[in-house]
């Protein structure tokens, strides 16, 4: 082997040690959530990289749980719902900021953009506020309009980023034959919209999946919670204890769905996310 | 079908004046281009007919009704986009298809007229394929059938063929001027291609920063041009201008001297200029002639062009001058560097004076 092939299997070495380093870091606190919500509680803290033998009862424990099941179920509906509302309005409003010509256009794009920039806590006051004001506190609706809130800047900036690359041209000839705005967005841009719809519509889902403050503080009973927080309220025989099994296999069943999600959409994210640089 | 009628047209964006007080008046089942250089406005006064963008002042008349303020699908035109702006998602058929099911057509009305379309530009095979998956042709023939399905009163196409290839721009130049000698309805095109506009047209509008600087059939414009824009729009290789000075004037013509060309006894009356006055003089290509050189009147030949059927010589009055062109056809005797005299056909020649206007023939009236 002369120095040159050398230094190319060297490096080649290189990459693939560093691609494992960043595996592993990545990777492995998901992976020890799943070994351990397979572990029986006795073994708990035995500290184990490989499992030796597979034990369902954390799973059995939570999913007996009434509370837990419910609490998935109000996860997906407010989930569903407010990436059912942030494309909506999404998809209308870039239609308007990035085809409609309006006096103020860059203000409000930078006024959408400013609300994104708060943190939660920093609004969480205030939104307590209008929640109770609108009725809506302890139910699904204060959660769906509390993360809509949040989505819609992001959405609308990445819609309006594509809406703006599709040809000016193809809304002309939408008009020529003579459709409407309404038409024209519907039945000409959605179906070429669908790569920036699904990552949008993706990203906006986890993140009102994964919600925990706000979930926390605007509700109160136990059949009105979302996942993290019911994950967060699992308790154990005493207070003394945690019950990492169940709680490490409740985390397991939630994350598994994103995750699928992740799996179908990869393309659409990628193709989505990139539209904004070269062309859609 | 049905005519069209510019009055007073202006078109403003934010400060900017694009169209200019265009009069104009379009026949029913007239073919008319409109063409000149980039920015002269052609695409907007198409849009202006499309209503595609509003009209700032003026009035625009489709068949004898004002049609200003009506939005497009009100007017019954048609357009064919540049880049044909094909609906990707749809098939050939939709496509079609699309406008008509806007309108509310019923579905057997629908399937009719697309496939009577579909007949005419025969897109019959293709109907069920995707956009992407026609060549550059068949887009475009798409692109026609999509604004002629609905039958409109008028269609108006922008620059169709400027994303094509040469071989195919010919090909679907022939066909549209097959199709409207077919249809007979009224056509309005945008090219800033002169061959194109030149073959096709019935009618050519020359524009200019806004203005019409000419109207008229291709023959007119390349036989009398009104001005040196035009002069020099029409035709290719363009045509050759020469400074010259007026000696004298009378009924019958007046005499000019033109450098490299000596003394000029021209047909043109020049009644209107004093002697001495700064004119230009305009020779097409093939209304020169070439001589052996005699004397200081010669002209250095710098470059021979053979394209086959015929020559271009290019020759240089005098180092750093604008080139003047000589077409002939082949075969040529003439070599790059011998010294040649030139000599205009003298009934063929164009004279313009200072502001550019053609001068008129004696014993007409001057032109505009």
């Amino acid at each position: 082997m002369n120095p040159y092939q050398l230094m190319k299997l060297a490096k080649r070495v290189g990459l693939y040690a560093l691609i494992a380093v960043v595996l592993v870091y990545a990777v492995f606190p998901f992976y020890y959530a799943v070994i351990t919500s397979l572990k029986p509680s006795s073994e708990l803290f035995r500290v184990d990289f490989w499992l030796s033998s597979v034990d369902l009862g954390n799973y059995v424990q939570i999913f007996t749980q009434k509370s837990f099941v419910r609490a998935i179920f109000n996860s997906i509906v407010i989930s569903l719902s407010v990436v059912a509302i942030a494309l909506l309005l999404g998809i209308t409003a870039s239609y308007a900021l990035g085809r409609v010509r309006f006096r103020g256009r860059t203000t409000v794009m930078l006024t959408i953009l400013g609300v994104s920039m708060f943190p939660q806590v920093a609004v969480l006051s205030g939104l307590f506020e209008v929640i109770r004001t609108l009725n809506l506190y302890n139910n699904p609706g204060g959660l769906i309009l509390s993360y809509t809130i949040f989505t819609l800047p992001f959405t609308v900036w990445v819609l309006t980023t594509f809406m703006r690359q599709l040809p000016m041209e193809l809304e002309e000839a939408a008009i020529m034959d003579g459709a409407t705005p309404w038409v024209t967005i519907t039945r000409v841009f959605l179906p070429l919209m669908w790569p920036a719809m699904a990552t949008t519509g993706l990203l906006a889902f986890i993140a009102a999946w994964n919600e925990f403050l706000f979930a926390l503080t605007f509700t109160l009973t136990d059949d009105q919670r979302t996942v993290p927080v019911a994950i967060a309220l699992i308790s154990g025989g005493s207070q003394h204890e945690l019950p990492w099994g169940p709680i490490m296999a409740a985390s397991v069943t939630v994350t598994v769905p994103l995750v699928v999600l992740v799996m179908i959409f990869q393309r659409r994210i990628v193709s989505g996310l990139t539209a904004g640089a070269v062309k859609g | 079908m049905a005519s069209v009628t510019l009055e007073k047209l202006n078109k403003v964006f934010g400060h900017t004046h694009i169209i200019k007080d265009v009069d104009l008046e379009i026949g029913n089942g007239e073919f008319v281009v409109f063409v000149g250089p980039s920015g002269c406005g052609k695409s907007t006064l198409l849009r202006l007919i499309a209503g595609l963008e509003s009209i700032t002042d003026g009035e625009l008349k489709i068949a004898g009704d004002v049609v200003n303020d009506l939005p497009p699908r009100e007017r019954g035109v048609g357009m064919v986009f540049q880049s044909y702006a094909l609906y990707p998602h749809m098939t050939v058929y939709e496509n079609m298809a699309f406008g008509l099911k806007l309108a509310k057509t019923a579905k057997e009305t629908v399937e009719q007229r697309v496939m009577a379309t579909a007949r005419i530009l025969q897109l019959e095979e293709l109907l069920e394929r995707k956009p992407k998956a026609l060549s550059g042709g068949q887009r475009q023939r798409v692109a026609m059938g999509r604004a002629m399905a609905r039958e409109p009163r008028i269609l108006l196409f922008d620059e169709p063929l400027s994303n094509l290839d040469a071989s195919l721009r010919v090909q679907m130049r022939n066909e549209i001027a097959r199709l409207h000698h077919r249809l007979g309805s009224t056509m309005v095109y945008v090219t800033h291609d002169q061959v194109e506009a030149m073959t096709l047209a019935d009618k050519i509008v020359v524009l200019r920063d806004g203005r019409v600087e000419q109207v008229g059939s291709p023959q007119t414009l390349y036989q009398q041009p009104a001005t040196r824009f035009v002069a020099g729009f029409i035709g290719s290789p363009t045509m050759n201008f020469m400074p010259a000075e007026l000696l004298s004037s009378d009924s019958e013509g007046c005499r000019i001297t033109a450098q490299g060309l000596g003394e000029l006894a021209l047909p043109q009356n020049a009644g209107g200029e004093s002697t001495g006055a700064d004119l230009t003089l305009g020779v097409r290509p093939e209304h020169l002639r070439l001589a052996e050189a005699q004397g200081d009147n010669a002209f250095e030949i710098v470059n021979v062009e053979y394209l086959g059927n015929e020559v271009y010589v290019y020759l240089e009055p005098k180092a750093g001058d604008t080139l003047l062109i000589h077409r002939s056809e082949a075969p040529s005797r003439w070599e790059i560097g011998q010294r040649v005299a030139l000599v205009p056909e003298l009934e063929h020649v164009h004279l313009f004076d200072a502001a550019d206007r053609a001068l008129g023939l004696a014993g007409q009236r001057q032109a505009a």
